[in-house]
């Protein structure tokens, strides 16, 4: 089906599905509601969750006289083991994250040209530049002329082994700038990455960088806009980084015309206007499974990514209630995918009770063989004031084993724990928010960043600096699903990267599984107090006992699978007690 | 107007009562030279200085935003086609949030800040000045008085030919002042303008194409 043929059969759809929703409001009573605003005294409100602290900006890095000056604003975060890497419009903060309730700023490093969206891997740090202010050098004067071999727009590289001393040793230039960046591991090669590039900014001029080009794509295959640009490095030499390939992913299916998908425009009356499809956002890889999703201004997209350097496109998808696809993000088993809409550009108040809640919010599609379908959206549910930009932004995953569990910014909308595990309705568990960072004006402020990383919730703070939470039981998430998240370790996080997330068999996952049993009535009653007593027991053993009473509840388990309504949780379930079983000596 | 930034060393020097320039950091960092690559971390933090033609951008382009509204002002008692209408509102949500984000910009430079001022289809005469943007030398793509004469004397099809035509010409001239910007030295290097300029290129060659595919569907 073209994209085309798509927009008239979802119109109908999408209609009816905008009546139904049409009495749907954020809630004006939720204690997120018109919070005293201030820069660091606005009034909070908070639900399960505890934060447990809070770092300002940095000495530079901020601004008392404009809290939303663009030069300062804090952006995204990379992590890597017990470091995390603050970027921003201005340069990046060091943080050690050994303690997360003592975050510790290492390095306060000024380097301008915003976004600053910063990748680790290995020893080199990534770090995407789009402003015209950018420089090669790290200068913070700009660049006088229009055409200049000192101007930088693109994707530096530091090496970063002296962390105190990080240490430029590559800097690729582009021809619209990298708005934002994704690292794709060369699937044979350790020693290999590529870096994805999202370029959002004007086309610069061929005077300054050859071979950048913004003509009509009608009549000009060679342009800068209507692609992405694909950058190879090798880890030993990054100094031979450069730009292998540009690949037309939006083309029609024949390959003749580079713009092949949405037009721009809106999808009829009462539908949204969404932008052309000429640039990607953020493009989110999931190598595990092959695949990417690409939030591509005007759809989303599926590529194949086994060949790194030439991703293909296998799926698009329009939405009529989104503006800008903005960003995206796969559940845990491949098997959804998220993608987010920056209504506004992130600028705009659009969370208030006259906005639309599938306007500016998560829409949310299944994959099944590579093709999307359809399912739901999600946005807070609480109304901010008209002095709060919102919209949905960045986040991740949270590994709680057997949902779809997912942490998200939504600039001073604050950030929001929810569940798309029925992606059809979603449901909130968790937010933190304070009041407008400005109490006369809009200034561009809140989160830009909400991230999981190894039991704690990182918030990059635009115009605050950094926050960390934590989560903390209640109806929706017990503690043993905290702490099974919590089991789920990963080496370092990258944004736009997405990692399999792997529980090793444990009594806390065994019991994260049974709790979600006994909240869905997965199997009766009856069932979960005995399979937990059961549980109880065998923890209390050891050696062959252990593993004896393992063995017999797994099997006890197979047979409880079988026409339970939680069919799927109770063989999960069983699988960890059989890890179990085998891990016990 | 207070300095944004503070100097850590240098001279302090006030630049057009707009915004101080740190003298010694640019000295120093001007001789990148040798080692490009080496990123020399300023001892202190201070963008690149807003600069007159910054001011004059704004200033000009809130004079030309204006005028798309006075034409979109016209819609609801000249035309009945839907998609027309579709767009002019989608025009006038955009232009009026960019005009609000001008304003702030302008005030906070401690600029002037051009009066604007949209009239109504109601109180339309032929002579009135729509605004001081009037009274300023036409920005490119600007409807010339003769042309926002016939497009208000215009109803039905001829309207919306004239509309489609008018707002392609308007938009497109907007494209040029973004590109006269872009070739001038030393400008839109503050990154409040910066990302300005990039919104109101996308949004209005957006809106063009949008129009083109209007005009030839009729």
């Amino acid at each position: 089906m073209t994209t085309l043929a798509l927009a008239v059969a979802s119109v109908a759809q999408a209609q009816a599905q905008a009546q139904a929703r049409a009495s749907a409001k954020a809630s004006t009573r939720d204690p997120r509601f018109a919070l005293k605003g201030g820069w660091t005294d606005a009034q909070q409100a908070i639900s399960n969750l505890s934060l447990v602290a809070h770092r300002e900006k940095p000495e530079g890095f901020a601004n008392a006289a404009n809290l939303g000056d663009f030069a300062l604003l804090n952006g995204d975060l990379a992590f890597d083991g017990k470091t995390m890497i603050q970027g921003g419009f201005h340069g990046f903060q060091v943080w050690d994250i050994s303690s997360p309730s003592n975050p510790t700023l290492r390095l306060a490093f000024p380097c301008p040209g915003g976004q600053g969206d910063p990748s680790i891997y290995k020893n080199l740090l990534f770090y995407s530049v789009e402003e015209n202010r950018g420089r090669v050098d790290c200068g913070a004067q700009g660049v006088e002329a229009t055409a200049s071999a000192e101007r930088f727009r693109g994707v530096r590289i530091f090496d970063i082994s002296d962390l105190d001393h990080p240490k430029q040793v590559a800097a690729v230039q582009t021809c619209r700038g990298s708005h934002t960046h994704t690292l794709v591991p060369d699937p044979k090669d350790p020693g290999v990455v590529y870096v994805y590039v999202s370029g959002t900014a004007g086309v610069r001029p061929s005077a300054e960088l050859a071979g950048c080009n913004d003509g009509s794509p009608a009549n000009d295959t060679s342009i800068a806009r209507f692609r992405i640009d694909v950058i190879k490095v090798t880890v030993a030499d990054p100094q031979s980084a450069r730009v292998v390939s540009s690949p037309r992913v939006f083309a029609d299916r024949t390959g003749k015309a580079i713009s092949g998908l949405w037009k721009g425009g809106t999808h009829g009356t009462g539908t949204q206007e969404t932008s052309e499809t000429d640039q990607c956002h953020d493009i989110t890889v999931y190598p595990a499974i092959g695949l990417a999703a690409g939030a591509c201004s005007g759809n989303g997209i599926l590529l194949d990514i086994s060949n790194p350097a030439n991703p293909k496109r296998v799926d698009e998808v329009i939405d009529p209630n989104f503006s800008y696809w903005h960003s995206a993000t796969f559940n845990n088993d491949g098997t959804k995918v998220l993608f987010s809409d920056e209504w506004g550009g992130g600028m705009g108040a659009k969370c208030r009770d006259t906005d639309r809640m599938t306007w500016g919010a998560d829409a949310i599609f299944s994959i099944t063989k590579r093709k999307m379908t359809a399912q739901g959206h999600y946005k807070i549910p609480a109304a901010q004031g008209p002095l709060e930009n919102c919209v949905a932004h960045n986040g991740t995953l949270i590994p709680v084993p057997g949902r779809d569990i997912m942490v998200q910014a939504w600039y001073q909308g604050g950030l929001s724990v929810f569940d798309f595990t029925n992606p059809k309705k979603p449901v909130e568990i968790a937010y933190f928010d304070r009041g407008p960072i400005d109490t006369k004006d809009l200034a561009l402020a809140g989160f830009w960043s909400a991230y999981w990383y190894n039991g704690n919730i990182y918030g990059s703070e635009i115009g605050r600096g950094l926050d960390v939470l934590e989560l903390t039981p209640s109806a929706f998430l017990t503690q043993n699903e905290i702490d099974a998240a919590k089991s789920a370790v990963v080496a370092g996080l990258n944004p736009q990267l997405q990692e399999k997330l792997v529980w090793t068999p444990s009594f806390v996952v065994a019991r994260a599984y049974l709790d979600q049993l006994e909240r869905d009535a997965g199997l009766p009653a009856a069932q979960v107090t005995a399979i937990s007593a059961s549980l109880g027991m065998a923890e209390q053993q050891s050696g062959p006992a252990r593993k004896a009473l393992l063995t017999s509840l797994g099997a006890r388990l197979d047979k409880s699978a079988i026409g339970a309504k939680g069919a799927v949780r109770v063989r999960a379930l069983s699988a960890t007690v059989k890890g179990l079983a085998a891990a016990a000596e | 107007m207070a300095s944004r930034f503070r100097c850590a060393v240098g001279i302090f020097l006030p630049m057009l009562r707009l915004r101080y320039l740190c003298l010694a950091s640019a000295i120093a960092f001007g001789a990148a030279g040798a080692s490009a690559l080496a990123a020399q971390p300023p001892v202190a933090s201070v963008t690149p200085a807003v600069t007159p033609a910054d001011i004059r951008f704004m200033q000009e382009m809130l004079g030309h935003h204006a005028q798309a509204l006075e034409m979109t002002a016209l819609i609801a008692t000249r035309t009945r086609r839907v998609d027309l209408q579709t767009l002019a509102e989608r025009i006038t949500n955009s232009q009026t949030d960019e005009m609000a984000l001008m304003r702030r910009w302008l005030a906070r430079q401690g600029a002037t800040v051009p009066e604007t001022h949209v009239m109504s289809a109601h109180d339309m005469s032929a002579t009135a000045g729509m605004s001081d943007a009037d009274a300023m030398p036409l920005m490119p793509g600007m409807l010339t008085p003769p042309q926002m004469a016939a497009l208000r004397a215009a109803k039905g099809a001829a309207f919306d030919r004239l509309f489609l035509r008018g707002m392609i010409q308007h938009h497109t001239g907007a494209l040029t002042m973004v590109a006269a910007l872009l070739d001038t030295a030393g400008a839109a290097q503050e990154s409040g303008i910066n990302r300005f300029v990039i919104d109101v290129d996308a949004d209005q060659r957006a809106e063009i194409s949008r129009m083109r595919r209007i005009s030839v569907r009729r």
